[in-house]
């Protein structure tokens, strides 16, 4: 059971599992954001008084990790594609790192934008 | 489930995947550019009432979206929690019919 973690605590297996759970938590994420669109078929008026409620700082956090989370799955599943797709090249060692950087790059200029 | 339906599955995860990382990287520039000074109900509807640009992105979003998230979570079902057989195929159908109708409708309110 040792030898099992110690062969998956590396960056790759860390990419493995951002990747599955931020996919599993946008999935879940995906009805409520439709609903939250949907109120506009009410009027504007509707959508409006949804998105104050969304004012709060609860949801404000909400909504920077949902951000983090959208990026960081595609900034992933770019790396996958490029590592299926393009064939090993010494570079795509670097691709983890980009990956995260890119990531929180997108999360910070929201996170800049939203307060 | 078959290999061939297999590879359909995969290829179709991959060609959605690069459609969504074109629409993930729009609606993450247009959601920073959105939120700058709050958002507004009127201000989201200025920008996407009556428009076929927006319109057709959305839809183009959504129904990439109905086919990439139920295959992932086809795999995580499979791999993770060892569900196998029809239960398997029909909440896959079920999540993919979920989103492109929740979504459409969605689309559809802030355009229509």
């Amino acid at each position: 059971m040792k030898n099992d973690w110690r062969a998956r605590n590396h960056p790759a297996w860390w990419a493995f599992i951002v990747h599955r759970l931020s996919g599993v938590a946008l999935a879940l994420f995906l009805p409520l954001h439709f609903w939250a669109l949907g109120q506009a078929l009410q009027g504007e008026a509707k959508l409006e008084s949804f998105l104050r409620w969304s004012d709060q700082p609860a949801v404000k956090g909400a909504e920077i990790l949902l951000v983090l989370l959208l990026a960081a799955h595609m900034t992933g599943g770019l790396r996958l594609l490029m590592l299926e797709f393009l064939g090993w090249r010494d570079w795509q060692k670097s691709l983890l790192a980009v990956a995260a950087g890119t990531t929180f790059m997108f999360a910070l200029v929201f996170l800049l934008n939203l307060v | 489930m078959s290999a061939r339906g297999q590879v359909y599955l995969w290829a179709a995860q991959r060609i959605s995947a690069v459609l969504l990382a074109f629409c993930v990287c729009v609606h993450l520039i247009t959601l920073i550019y959105a939120v700058r000074g709050g958002l507004s109900a009127a201000e989201i509807l200025a920008r996407t009432h009556a428009s076929i640009g927006w319109g057709t992105f959305y839809a183009v979003f959504v129904l990439a979206v109905a086919v990439h998230a139920p295959i992932g979570l086809r795999t995580i079902l499979a791999e993770w929690l060892g569900w196998r057989g029809t239960a398997l195929q029909v909440v896959t159908v079920f999540v993919a019919l979920a989103i492109a109708v929740l979504g459409l409708r969605a689309v559809w309110a802030v355009i229509a």
